[in-house]
């Protein structure tokens, strides 16, 4: 029978090339399709919220540098990995992350559970050479962040990007985006506390040093001193039937 | 070798005189040269951001360039052609730019390698684009889409006419898909140095050199479906079943992959449609199926037809490639969790990916069982041929490097292997043992038939090729798989107390002396790569071995022998 079929798709150009897209289409479908409506897929966990507009420009700048390329954010269930990083990563703690950056190769550590490890000053150094500080680290240095100015005037074209594909920001949020970047830096700043409620856990300091300028050396650490730090592992019960995966 | 200058028109020579001329393609290719002009101009000027701007630029040059090219053509009646002869002008293009963007994408990798090697190499604290992961990209897309693109859509062409016996269908479109493609290579290679990627690993461009590409691709689907449709064999030859898979389903991972929202529609910078898992899923079903259908099925298109050839034996199995055709394309999409074992991701999706992985093991070794025993009766030219080595060694890496595949697969060898150079190691065997040799072999085929010249110029530069290529490919994965053996089994070292026996960076610091090896074999293999453009080089310039032959196209009163799988043995 499947000989027949064969010969028959063999003879005709057509009737090959739509086998070939009904054979390749079942994998995925089954794969990917049920992941969007499965309810369990993702934790019910609290915390999680939307990156501030700070945050969110140091993970485009994360994501421009390649940084993905060696480091990976997903720390799995294996006894070592929870000893050296902190508590495996969850699903959740990726639900607004477009696009996602598990990365796929560790030529240097996990960073999911980065934030609050070292200080501003010791990511500043290491950013500027990194081995000035790891004298056996392979990683490139980035000395040109702390000189870049962050171009942030549009900025809020990119939350709406995020809210168009779905990141829950509100008309709040997009509209004070550029305040908020400049709140995030300065801890005396006036409208620290608006601030604050609307990224709650948020850690306001001026992150390179210098208070003259914005620049992507702020960005990039102000995301990393907030990553994996969100979900509240106090109240996370891994072994509820909802969390069960 | 087998006298190319004999099938080179396909019907009798009385037909030779009729030249038809070449404008079907003209307006849409035109409409679409005006249009990206347009939003490239808008881009530049409007400036949605202005990281886009040198993209802009580099647009409004190609498209301009582009109806230049076509206004001259038509003035200067470049464009006629005789509909008996094969189109080989994009093939020929074709091999240079895949020599092209294999030393470029080589070169790249041999940087990236010592400065993991030496991290003070190329040590520029203010020139953010000579750095690791800015390179990388470029190293990655170099030799995947330059190099192994370049060369499946020249020998995609080439073979579906021979086995078709038909010119290309779709008079400008295959230049356009050439030129096309090779743009977009420009665009995706510089905007990684230019930091604009998107992030998603073999599928880095931003969103516009992603519509371009689609375009691009769908053009290059459409050429291939229409010169199946107007073939003059009855049957369509196996080498064709891998080439449409792989064109039309790298089509819907390229789509479904790249769903993404821009920020601007002239600016570069996009979000991702999904987000964490979905995303996940969705970038590692792309990931794995770019070197399901990517680099396995359009290059078992390539043996399919140069093996057969080169040996001068039929196809040994029509039954066995029917099998293993079909369970491979279907096999293979399911594989891509194993990517994302013991991660966020659902255990029952890590758990089909396992399943299904282990199942591509012998699906997989079909194909190498077919390529291998093609050869049989034919041994001796094992020996005496250095180009067909060089295509059945290939065989030989596809299937160590789809053995080595399931193997790591399996969640409890990947809990060691994930995250470390083991899977660079495998990778590259694969790249460079199978990708890259059967690649070689068929630009050793091909070069004389496309130039006409009676052999290569010289088959002791194919056997110092081979060698080079061989110890490269020796030194790059031994490095690697104790390197990444040694790494993860640190990661995960206890002492007697029960603590971490190794901080991270002393498993870096042991990683040293297999990064300077690694680092010799590629260059060992960029080495031989030089000298397969040497040869190249001379043999179209009709020196040493290659010999002119005269261009008078005898009639071809047989079919091609590989083209009817009537003929095949074991049927």
């Amino acid at each position: 029978m499947t000989n027949k079929l064969h010969d028959f798709m063999e003879k005709r150009a057509f009737a090959l090339l739509f086998g070939i897209i009904g054979v390749v289409s079942i994998g995925g479908l089954v794969e990917i399709a049920p992941l969007f409506y499965i309810d369990s897929t993702i934790e019910k966990v609290e915390g999680m919220r939307p990156y501030s507009p700070l945050e969110l420009a140091g993970r485009d700048i994360y994501i421009r540098e390649g940084c993905y390329l060696c480091h990976s954010q997903m720390i799995r269930p294996l006894r070592d990995e929870i000893e050296r990083y902190g508590h495996y990563s969850l699903a959740a703690e990726s639900m607004y992350d477009h696009p996602f950056q598990w990365g796929s190769k560790r030529t240097g550590p996990d960073i999911a559970r980065l934030g609050g490890k070292y200080s501003d000053e010791w990511h500043v150094d290491h950013l500027t050479n990194p081995r000035s500080v790891v004298p056996d680290s392979v990683m490139p240095p980035y000395k040109f962040l702390a000189t870049t100015k962050l171009n942030y005037k549009y900025y809020d074209k990119n939350l709406i990007a995020n809210r168009r594909v779905g990141v829950p920001y509100t008309d709040e949020m997009i509209k004070m985006t550029v305040s908020d970047i400049q709140t995030q830096v300065d801890p005396d700043a006036d409208d620290f506390d608006g601030f604050m409620a609307r990224y709650p856990k948020a850690v306001v300091r001026n992150f390179d040093g210098n208070s003259e300028d914005i620049t992507e050396m702020d960005a990039l650490i102000a995301y990393m001193q907030m990553l994996g730090t969100l979900v509240d592992f106090d109240i996370y019960e891994a072994k509820m039937y909802d969390n069960e995966r | 070798m087998v006298g190319k200058g004999q099938t080179e028109r396909f019907v009798s020579t009385q037909n030779a005189s009729i030249i038809k001329n070449n404008t079907a393609a003209l307006i849409p290719i035109s409409m679409i040269c005006v249009l990206g002009f347009l939003w490239a101009l808008f881009a530049a000027s409007q400036g949605g951001d202005p990281v886009i701007a040198p993209h802009a630029y580099m647009f409004m040059f190609a498209f301009a360039l582009g109806i230049f090219a076509l206004v001259y053509g038509v003035v200067e009646h470049k464009f006629v052609y005789n509909p008996y002869e094969y189109d080989d002008s994009v093939i020929r293009a074709g091999v240079i730019a895949t020599i092209f963007w294999g030393i470029a994408g080589m070169l790249v990798g041999v940087i990236i390698a010592s400065q993991l090697a030496f991290p003070n190499f190329m040590y520029f604290e203010n020139l953010p684009w000579t750095n690791f992961g800015r390179l990388r990209p470029l190293h990655t897309s170099g030799v995947i889409f330059g190099f192994g693109g370049n060369a499946l859509i020249a020998t995609s062409f080439y073979i579906v006419q021979r086995t078709c016996r038909t010119r290309l269908a779709g008079g400008l479109w295959p230049a356009f898909v050439f030129w096309g493609y090779n743009l977009f290579l420009v665009i995706a290679g510089t905007g990684y140095l230019m930091g604009i990627t998107d992030a998603r690993e073999y599928a880095e461009p931003e969103w516009y050199a992603d519509i371009w590409l689609t375009i691009v691709w769908v053009a290059y689907l459409m050429v291939f479906m229409m010169t199946l449709v107007k073939r003059k064999e009855k049957h369509i030859y196996v080498a064709n079943w891998f080439f449409l898979s792989f064109i039309v389903t790298i089509a819907i991972l390229h789509i479904v992959n790249n769903l993404s929202m821009p920020v601007s529609f002239f600016g570069a910078k996009s979000y991702s449609l999904f987000s964490g898992v979905q995303d996940a899923m969705t970038q590692w079903w792309y990931g794995h199926n770019a070197v399901g259908f990517f680099l396995t099925t359009g290059f078992l298109g390539m043996m399919y037809y140069f093996i057969p050839k080169r040996a001068n034996r039929p196809v040994w199995s029509y039954k066995l490639s029917i099998v293993h055709f079909w369970t491979v394309i279907f096999i293979y999409i399911w594989a891509g969790p194993h990517h994302l074992h013991f991660t966020a991701l659902p255990q029952w999706t890590q758990t089909m990916g396992m399943v299904f992985s282990i199942m591509l093991w012998m699906p997989s070794w079909g194909g190498m069982i077919n390529g291998f025993m093609t050869i049989s009766g034919a041994w001796d030219k094992f020996r005496t041929d250095p180009v067909l080595r060089l295509l059945i060694i290939s065989v030989a890496f596809y299937g160590m490097a789809t053995f080595e595949g399931p193997l790591m697969a399996v969640r409890v060898v990947n809990a060691l292997s994930h995250y470390t150079d083991w899977t660079i190691g495998h990778v590259h065997a694969g790249a460079l043992g199978w990708n890259g040799m059967v690649t070689f072999g068929a630009i050793y085929c091909m070069v004389p038939w496309l130039w006409k010249k009676k052999d290569l110029y010289s088959l002791r530069l194919v056997e110092w090729h081979f060698w080079l290529a061989t110890v490269g490919i020796a030194f790059y994965a031994a490095a690697m798989w104790v390197s990444g053996i040694t790494q993860g089994l640190m990661w995960r070292a206890y002492t007697d107390l029960g603590f971490l026996e190794y901080s991270f960076i002393e498993t870096v610091k042991a990683m040293k002396p297999y990064y300077i090896i690694r680092t010799t074999g590629g260059l060992l293999y960029l080495t031989g790569m030089f000298v397969l453009t040497f040869n190249v080089y001379m043999t179209i310039k009709g020196k040493g071995d290659a010999v002119a032959l005269d261009d008078t196209p005898a009639p071809a009163s047989k079919p091609d022998p590989t083209a009817i799988p009537e003929l095949v043995a074991g049927e």
